[in-house]
């Protein structure tokens, strides 16, 4: 809040930059800056410009509350929840609000006002929330401090209700769009006192999305769906093999093509077709003769690089996650030693809308229509790509159609900005087919682990064990967070007590650790990171050593989360609804799990039935405690959401290398989970306060574990290689 | 030169016989609504009504289509006030990222004219379009609230 004071103070630096800003639609309103004196050119700004209280908030003489987000918004709700938190300290009428997107150039023309505008990590809401409800709260106090002005009397004896100012000791009134103009001429104040979170009325309720009527009739503006006049449609290929290089093309045998305006190099290992429309350009595309150099990999496939990871099984490694005591000398030998090894394969996001952006470049300057998650770094790359200065580039931020963490990669943007290049003034839309998506996409890491225990006596964990051997994502896409220690992503809700995520499980003798093997495939960032395979190979494990207990899973886990309440907390709760402790209906057999990521503690329990080798799976009770609960309705989305990523991946999710590159291309190999798989899902939302913990990825971490360890119930058969589209259930 | 009858209107379309009628939508006429997924009709983003039928378009070569059937498009679909599909989808906040909703949307909406009281079971065995969001469950249900309330409206 002190940081957001300062910003707000700095005015002259605002004032300066507020001249760049320009916002579309919404002429006829007049802008309100700051007190310092303003150039001219600033002077004709405010004539066409709107009303702006403070960076976060935008007051119409129509009573239109137009606030500003600047994370991106691509499905999972952060742009409603933002606006919530701004609206709840504004205390304006929530049927008045509207949104508008930050766009990074202006953003740092203005000194990064809006702060940071990545999207990613489950992050949006929880690393924002202090200041765009300062940013609320600042603007709410400098339009009563107007009022009050206007009205003579002491701003403490005015009140807000639903954005109606009133003085109750004179019975005045005023709007907030009747003082706009008044109030974005005050200081800024100083001390901004947040609410108490128990006394929300728009944050923390059930509230409907802002961005919903344009998706209903087709009228969203996807980036794919962008046009400029005169626009041409560019469809690239890259190397299918990663690493491989281009070689050459034929340019000359489709030139003739209908459409084909231009056969070109893009990189060093992707031509494109740029053509008029979207199927000539890939009718060209199709029949252009490409010759590649596919390098050093060209003959990888899955099973090499099986290979390469079970090396990693049992190989000397320093990155250790997690250590109590002495686990190795008590797993050294004997019988008594449990083990198992697990598998988890690539997987592409299959985000719905494939990639793309669109261009406009002149020498001096590139203009870029584009979705990502990741807005600021897209600013750099297009700059760099277009070799202009970034105060001569903008990103026009759109609204995305799925993303899950391919957009935290700006590799498409550099593509597109590279091609549109070779074209000066032409705008160019490139777009990727689903097949170069499938094929060039920055896939869920190849992970396997080997796990290994010892009981006590006493039926408890003496020794655990739990190697993982494979892909590390920040090794290709983030080289600066690999430390000493390896990369610290790999053990997300496997270390010791920790805010984003912690094991829950106290064991006397404890080892995590992983040895990095990384193959050539590229890894990104997959909703869910590293928490979809650890969970997989944690929670099943556990239940493994539970029934070789010979005791009940749920108490089995109970017995060592005493030091883990709020773990605990989520466990009970959905054993608790589902009834754990009385037997299930008939044929119906129940599996538990839990686990803690991107800061917030989730637990499922799994209800399924296998009959003749088929799964059904009839209901999921989940629960999660993000800490607050922003708007209910929509954690509630996310978590059924998170059951269908999940639980496809689980299901179905498997990208194959042969021939060093991704075998699957389209839907039909790489197949999801559609509506007839989906079981019930039941969502707990219980925040117990004090904390901000993320809600778009944490519950896809306990959908498998949950799943595989209720089928095991039903048939004895434990699933320990994924995707278990793999495994006949009828084969005990 | 091929017509084509999109929203009520006839179109002249000059394109090459093979260009599949989501790109003709797309591309030529301009209607960005109706969304590209995959391209062979695997995932229903592509989704238009013929004659009433939902269809892919996005593997549907033009000069399969004749200029007296109707095509509908999500942009005619609500052309006159909201769908109750749209309306219900409204009420529920189905929608996350949307990408697919509107493919969705002609699938449904399809469907309950064919059969006003889908079960459970048949809704799921005929909309077999793919949401990654995950958006399913609050699917099912606003197939049921567009079922009842077009139900109640016809009296």
């Amino acid at each position: 809040m002190s940081t957001m004071d300062r910003r707000i103070g700095n005015s002259a630096r605002i004032e300066a930059s507020r001249r760049a800003f320009v916002v579309g639609g919404l002429a006829g309103a007049f802008s309100l800056g700051f007190s310092l004196p303003a150039p001219e050119a600033a002077l004709a700004q405010t004539a066409s410009a709107p009303p702006e209280i403070g960076a976060w908030v935008v007051v119409q003489p129509d009573e239109t509350v137009i606030i500003r987000v600047a994370r991106a918004e691509m499905g999972q709700g952060t742009l409603t929840g933002l606006a919530q938190l701004v609206a709840e300290e504004l205390e304006c009428d929530w049927g008045n609000v509207r949104y508008e997107m930050v766009k990074p150039a202006e953003n740092r023309a203005r000194g990064r006002i809006w702060r940071d505008m990545s999207t990613g990590g489950s992050f949006g809401i929880r690393s924002s929330h202090a200041y765009v409800r300062a940013g609320g709260a600042a603007a709410r106090l400098m339009l009563i401090q107007a009022a009050a002005e206007s009205w003579k009397v002491n701003a403490g004896e005015c009140r807000v209700e639903r954005g109606v100012i009133h003085h109750p000791p004179t019975g005045r009134k005023a709007t907030y769009g009747s003082v706009a103009a008044a109030a974005a001429k005050l200081s800024p104040p100083q001390n901004i006192a947040l609410k108490d979170p128990n006394r929300w009325t728009i944050a923390g309720q059930p509230v409907k999305r802002l961005d919903t009527a344009d998706k209903l009739d087709g009228s969203l503006v996807y980036g794919v769906d962008f046009k400029l006049p005169g626009m041409l449609i560019a469809l690239p290929r890259a190397c299918p093999v990663h690493g491989g290089k281009l070689v050459s093309f034929d340019a000359a045998a489709i030139s003739g093509m209908r459409g084909v305006k231009h056969v070109l190099r893009v990189d060093d290992e992707t031509v494109v077709v740029v053509a008029d429309t979207f199927w000539r350009a890939k009718t060209a595309l199709d029949a252009l003769p490409i010759v590649w150099d596919e390098g050093p990999n060209a003959n990888a496939s899955s099973e090499t690089i099986a290979t390469t990871l079970r090396e990693g099984l049992s190989a000397e490694t320093r990155f250790i996650g997690n250590k109590v005591g002495d686990a190795q000398p008590a797993l050294a030998s004997g019988s008594d030693v449990y083990e198992a090894d697990y598998s988890y394969p690539y997987q592409n996001h299959a985000q719905m809308e494939v990639l793309s952006a669109t261009v406009r470049w002149s020498p001096e300057r590139c203009d870029v229509w584009a979705p990502t998650q990741v807005a600021e770094a897209a600013h750099d790359t297009a700059a760099s790509a277009a070799g202009v200065p970034t105060a001569n580039c903008e990103i026009h931020t759109m609204r995305i159609g799925g993303s899950f963490g391919r957009r935290l990669s700006t590799d498409y943007i550099r593509m597109a900005v590279l091609i549109a290049r070779q074209i000066p003034g032409v705008p160019v839309k490139m777009i990727w087919t689903r097949e170069e998506d499938m094929a060039q996409g920055r896939f869920h890491p190849v992970t396997r682990a080997r796990m290994r225990a010892k009981l006590g006596t006493d039926g408890t964990v003496e020794a655990l064990h739990m190697r993982i051997s494979g892909q590390s994502i920040a090794a290709y896409a983030r080289p600066s967070a690999i430390t000493e220690n390896g990369d610290p992503f790999v053990f997300q809700g496997l270390t010791p007590v920790a805010p984003e995520g912690s094991f829950a499980y106290a064991i006397p003798n404890l080892l995590i650790d992983h040895a990095m093997r990384n193959p050539h495939i590229r890894p990104g960032f997959w909703r869910g990171v590293n928490t979809n395979h650890n969970a997989f190979y944690s929670e099943c494990f556990i239940d493994e050593l539970a029934h070789r207990a010979k005791q009940d899973p749920l108490d089995f886990r109970r017995r060592m989360m005493g030091g883990s309440p709020k773990h605990l907390a989520v466990l009970d709760a959905v054993a608790d609804r589902v009834g754990w402790g009385n037997p299930a209906p008939d044929g119906i057999f129940r599996g538990i799990a839990q686990y803690m990521g991107f800061g917030s503690y989730t637990a499922a329990v799994a209800e399924v039935s296998v009959a003749d080798g088929r799964l059904k799976m009839h209901r999921i009770v989940a629960a999660t405690d993000p800490g607050h609960a922003l708007n209910p309705q929509q954690i509630e989305a996310q978590v059924a959401g998170s059951f269908v990523y999940g639980l496809s991946a689980m299901l179905h999710g498997e990208c194959t290398v042969k021939d060093g590159r991704i075998e699957q291309q389209n839907f039909d190999t790489y197949n999801v989970l559609r509506m007839d798989e989906m079981p019930a899902v039941e969502v707990i939302v219980m925040p117990s306060g004090g904390f901000w913990g993320g809600v778009g990825e944490p519950t896809i971490a306990v959908a498998a574990p949950a799943v595989l360890n209720a089928i095991f119930a039903a048939t004895g058969k434990r699933i320990r290689d994924l995707p278990l589209k793999n495994t006949d259930l009828r084969v005990s | 030169m091929p017509k084509l009858n999109i929203n009520g209107g006839m179109i002249d379309v000059e394109v090459e016989d093979d260009t599949p009628l989501l790109w003709v939508i797309r591309d030529h006429v301009g209607l960005t609504g109706t969304k590209y997924g995959c391209g062979v009709a695997q995932c229903g983003a592509c989704t238009v009504h013929i004659d009433g039928v939902a269809t892919r378009s996005c593997a549907l070569p033009v000069n399969a289509v004749g200029e007296d059937q109707k095509i509908v498009t999500i942009e005619g679909l609500g052309a006159k006030g909201l769908h109750p599909v749209q309306q219900a989808w409204a009420e529920l906040d189905v929608a996350q990222c949307g990408y697919c909703q509107v493919g969705m949307i002609m699938a449904v909406s399809s469907l309950l004219a064919q059969n006003p009281r889908p079960t459970d079971d048949e809704i799921k065995a005929e909309i077999t379009n793919i949401c990654r969001c995950g958006t399913y469950t609050r699917v099912l249900a606003g197939v049921k609230l567009a079922a009842e309330r077009m139900g109640a409206s016809r009296g």
